[in-house]
């Protein structure tokens, strides 16, 4: 999956029922493209609002929705926004093949489809009195930024919240403007290391592993959520294992090759789950044994 | 204020060494501050010394013709900067710059040698510590080679 969200194993965090999806799930609903936003030299926000008048569908962070760029074809694109507001919803996306590359050329006044939303979320709830400790490398970052969002807004019911992220270089990270507000808010404990910078860089540099050790946080009252690529998710579990982590308290966000959305087309399975629908988010407890497999 | 060997107990690469090795490491280290932008290295000098961070945040950095100086990695608190000091011809690799104020403890990589060749029990132990944090910079070093921020799936 190009620029997706995050599934879950955690059975207490089920899916969002969808009033779209349930009606019509393979049918896309017209949305258009009321603003775009440049975040990379390769990645857009879009907000998107509903073409028929009727309200945009409700969400949970971490699932994700099939955006169709008509013509060209469906992709399944992470929910990106805030999940508390109402109205338009945003997707983060790059544009890393014709799919993706289509909707990220498409102009305020575009339309899109839309089917969804789809998925498994962040278990939230189950973090009141814990330590939050999200994990994002690279694109990552625009699937778990529903969770932080709402977990800012939940803050006072956290014992603490951390965001560490990752990128490949400085000009790369998501999401500038708001990391600078982030960086300053006493709310969050904020840490970011690119792979490379150059001089004048005030962050760190390297892997975003190296940042988990002295994080500031209690493993034995940790609850986190990883996503990015899954190599680095397959090294930041193990750095969390090693700080204590239990593995019932990691969650990752599966990249897989959804196509359909629906467990029909089978492209997502992952061992005996479907990332679609046990996932996208789903925890190292439950898919530890599968995590890593070769060809899987 | 805390003598080098108390302070040395907290630092990873150091913890639960040997107290009378402790002593003989702390005889070779004096504390000292970097401003920003000081550096603690410099590319091909002699590694005559190895410095472990209190505070702040030390750039290994290579400059790169036409590119600047490239920042490779960054270390902060409790992290061991150099280990050139330890394998011949003891020189640098990279600069070392203070990216921020710098409170941190210089050892003399000469002297501590010395005192390795002396006593090869000491010398065994802190070889096999340092490996270890070799280990770790070479583990994070393959993850960036990786670039695996730069491939995403197509779609």
């Amino acid at each position: 999956m190009a620029n997706r969200s995050p599934a879950e194993t955690d059975p207490t965090a089920s899916a969002v029922a969808s009033p779209g999806a349930a009606r019509a799930p393979m049918t896309p609903r017209p949305f258009r493209v009321l603003a775009r936003r440049q975040e990379t030299a390769d990645t857009w926000t879009l907000t998107l609002e509903p073409a028929d008048g009727a309200p945009a569908p409700r969400f949970e962070p971490g699932q994700f929705n099939m955006l169709y760029a008509f013509g060209v074809g469906e992709a399944p694109i992470s929910i990106s926004g805030d999940p508390d507001a109402d109205g338009p919803l945003e997707h983060t996306v790059r544009a890393v093949g014709p799919v993706s590359t289509a909707i990220c050329r498409a102009e305020p006044g575009t339309e899109l489809g839309l089917r969804g939303p789809f998925g498994s979320s962040w278990p939230l709830a189950a973090a009141a009195g814990r330590h939050v400790v999200i994990v994002a490398g690279g694109l990552g970052l625009a699937p778990v930024r529903p969770a932080l969002l709402a977990a800012l807004a939940r803050r006072e019911s956290l014992a603490g919240l951390v965001l560490l992220c990752g990128g490949r270089s400085p000009g790369e990270l998501l999401y500038a403007d708001q990391m600078v507000g982030w960086g300053q808010d006493p709310r969050l404990e904020l840490g970011v290391t690119v792979d490379a910078a150059e001089r004048g860089w005030s962050g760190h540099v390297g892997v975003v592993t190296t940042l988990i050790g002295a994080a500031p946080f209690d493993p034995a009252r940790a609850v986190a959520f990883v996503v990015g690529p899954e190599v680095m998710m397959r090294f930041t579990a193990q750095a969390l294992l090693d700080r204590g982590v239990d593995p019932a308290d990691i969650h990752l966000s599966l990249e897989r090759n959804m196509k359909c959305a629906v467990t029909q087309c089978g492209r997502c399975q992952f061992g005996p789950t479907f990332a679609c629908r046990e996932g996208p988010v789903m925890s190292l407890a439950a898919i530890g044994r599968f995590f890593g497999v070769r060809e899987l | 204020m805390r003598s080098i060997e108390d302070l040395l107990q907290e630092i990873p690469t150091f913890a639960g060494l040997e107290p009378q090795w402790l002593e003989l490491i702390a005889g070779c280290g004096l504390n000292r501050t970097f401003a920003p932008g000081e550096h603690l290295a410099r590319e091909g000098d002699p590694a005559d010394t190895f410095f472990v961070i209190r505070h702040g945040r030390v750039a290994l950095e290579i400059g790169a013709p036409g590119a600047g100086d490239l920042m490779i990695e960054t270390l902060g608190e409790g992290a061991v900067v150099g280990w050139s000091w330890l394998f011949p011809p003891h020189r640098w690799s990279f600069d070392a710059r203070a990216v921020e104020q710098v409170r941190a403890i210089v050892f003399d990589g000469a002297c501590l040698r010395g005192k390795c060749d002396d006593d090869k029990g000491l010398g065994y132990e802190l070889m096999r510590r340092f490996a270890a944090v070799m280990l770790d910079r070479l583990q994070a070093t393959r993850l960036q080679l990786l670039d695996v921020y730069g491939k995403p799936v197509a779609g």
